[in-house]
């Protein structure tokens, strides 16, 4: 398949259309969040921009768009301005690997596809995609650090100081979340991955530790309740981005929000089988790319779901709390799964348990 | 952590369980919940039936409030056209609503029930001088209808300035159950007495004894008892070490 004008159609067409479904997420999501929170606080919620309120985000954006961005005079001005662009791009760029359905051919033959398009329904199929997603996910520490150091103010900067700890520990443990899976699919490609769940081989119940962890460690990542620290209103004022406003607020508000979609959707590529579903199995049908996007976002609804219930339920956690249960329980229990994961996979290998575990 | 994550579950459930309450709020331009009986919302000034204003201008109520928010001057009635039945009457009253605290002494020092609190509450200002209310808002209507300054009310507040007064008001004792001890108002006649207020009112000693208490007079019948504060303990399930002396 060489390179021409198609090959560069579809590649654009495949980043606006994961571009469209992702804003749509978000915007739903914000709407969503708000919602679920009314609901399960025996309130109404936003229900007056459009049906039940849809708009409400549409509302928001416009207002945040309209506000005034005041730059206050003590701000580093290159590392204020740069913060929120370090939010949002990561944050799209991590989606980039995020497989929404299993690929199809245009005009081809065979499973080839020779002659014809192969399409992937995520923007870059990397051999390395889990790779792409943490160092994309790391990137995403400095937007916080460098908007707390930048705005030239107390409490961004306790903010960006607490972000620096949290989110690179919490990296790690998120990282070692992901290797019994990498070492149980043999890949560290996203498709692969979700390929070998398929037949509902979903690793949530043989992994269902790092699962958990990865769920844990998934909400501290996207500062998300209870984890929310570097934001924390009732000690930090607004934590990081207490100094903007405006369009570079809207920034941050954005990126968490893509960053909740894309961790959601990498939860359920690693552990609920991405894109698989009941119907159809892979590639016998027309329609199954179709229908494996729609089982892939309802799974990743979900998750969000998840998201937004255990924002509502717990109480932020304290700061020695966090850090003593990122390492001094998610990441040694981890580190054990991992190695008794990876000994169980070279035994089905080679079936020689004796000799791996040392004994001769 | 075991313990964490049945508390977790725990938490996880109480929030479930409250989604599929219905919601507490209202949407409130639209949908108006009716006020308690006893709100204390903006101050009106009644009239008897007949139409006669009951304030006489004796400044009670100024005089008790502890805001200082009421100005009021009396004069002398027209012998041929009287605003109140008496000699004075209320020439000037005023009530300054950014000072006012809603606290209803003068509602209960008024002899004549003349002012009580109404339901109304939707009222804004853009002038500090608008905030002082003169008669022509405060006082009722000839039929009893308060007037309502805003453009949005609910129109049951209308109907119910005289809540407050029935409850509390020396002429509403808590004793009378069923029995009005307050004058007709213009336009609503004698209002029903407050349900519940404790007296059997099928009792006369009750109903009496509620009444001596208020006015203090031995000689309209047996001396109030003595409180006896240790039985008193004892019933609210106090020890009788911890008797109040």
């Amino acid at each position: 398949m060489e390179f021409d004008g198609w090959t560069a159609l579809i590649g654009t067409g495949t980043v606006v259309a994961v571009f469209v479904v992702v804003m749509l997420m978000v915007i739903l999501a914000v709407w969503a969040e708000r919602r679920v929170a009314a609901v399960m606080q025996t309130r109404i919620g936003p229900n007056r921009a459009g049906p039940f309120g849809l708009l409400q985000t549409i509302a928001d954006g416009i207002k945040l768009l309209m506000k005034e961005s005041i730059t206050p005079r003590q701000v580093d001005r290159l590392v204020y301005e740069l913060a929120p662009l370090l939010a949002v791009l990561p944050a799209f760029l991590a989606l980039a690997i995020v497989p929404f359905g299993p690929g199809f051919c245009i005009g081809g033959q065979g499973t080839d596809c020779s002659g014809g398009y192969f399409v992937d329904m995520q923007i870059a199929n990397l051999n390395v995609g889990v790779l792409w997603f943490l160092s994309m996910s790391a990137i995403g520490v400095y937007a916080a650090l460098l908007a707390g150091w930048g705005s030239g103010s107390k409490y961004p900067l306790l903010g960006g100081v607490r972000a620096s700890a949290q989110v690179i520990s919490y990296e790690a443990a998120l990282s070692l979340s992901v290797v019994p899976v990498v070492v149980a699919a043999g890949t560290l490609d996203t498709q692969g991955i979700v390929l070998a769940q398929s037949q509902y081989r979903w690793f949530l119940l043989p992994l269902f530790i790092p699962a958990l962890f990865f769920f844990v460690a998934a909400l501290a990542e996207t500062n998300r309740p209870p984890f929310d620290l570097v934001e924390a209103e009732s000690e930090l004022v607004g934590g990081f981005h207490t100094e903007y406003s405006g369009v570079r607020f809207m920034l941050f508000f954005l990126a968490e929000y893509v960053n909740v979609v894309t961790i959601s959707a990498l939860f359920v590529t690693f552990f609920l089988g991405g894109w698989t579903g009941p119907y159809p199995v892979a590639g016998s049908v027309n329609w199954a790319p179709l229908f494996g996007a729609i089982w892939f976002l309802a799974k990743t609804v979900c998750i969000i779901g998840i998201f937004f219930w255990l924002r509502v339920t717990l109480p932020r956690l304290r700061y020695d709390q966090l850090m003593a249960l990122c390492w001094k329980r998610l990441i040694p229990i981890n580190l054990v799964y991992l190695m008794a994961v990876a000994v169980w996979v070279a035994y089905q290998a080679t079936g020689d348990l004796p000799r791996l575990v040392g004994g001769g | 952590m075991a313990i964490g994550v049945g508390a977790i579950a725990k938490g996880l459930w109480v929030t479930l369980r409250n989604a599929m309450r219905k919601p507490v709020t209202v949407q409130y331009p639209e949908v108006i919940r009716p006020k308690p009986e006893r709100f204390h919302g903006r101050h009106v000034l009644n009239r008897y039936g007949d139409g006669m204003e009951k304030c006489i201008g004796c400044e009670l109520c100024a005089g008790v409030c502890p805001a200082r928010c009421i100005y009021v001057r009396g004069a002398d009635n027209p012998p041929e056209a009287p605003v109140s039945p008496g000699e004075r009457y209320g020439y000037v009253y005023e009530i300054n609503f950014l000072r006012c605290i809603y606290c209803g002494l003068c509602v209960e020092a008024c002899p004549t029930e003349a002012i009580t609190m109404s339901n109304l509450f939707e009222f804004s200002f853009t002038d500090r001088d608008d905030a002082i209310f003169g008669k022509d808002l405060l006082l009722v209507d000839p039929d009893g209808t308060p007037k309502h300054s805003g453009s949005h009310y609910d129109p049951r507040s209308l109907e119910e300035s005289g809540g407050w007064m029935r409850a509390t008001s020396p002429g509403g004792d808590a004793s009378y159950e069923g029995i009005p001890g307050w004058s007709a108002d213009a336009g609503h006649g004698v209002r029903a007495a407050e349900a519940g207020q404790g007296a059997d009112p099928a009792d006369p000693e009750q109903v009496l004894a509620g009444h001596r208490d208020d006015v203090g007079l031995a000689g309209r019948g047996a001396a109030p008892e003595a409180l006896d504060f240790g039985a008193l303990a004892k019933k609210a399930g106090l020890s009788g070490k911890e008797t109040p002396t």
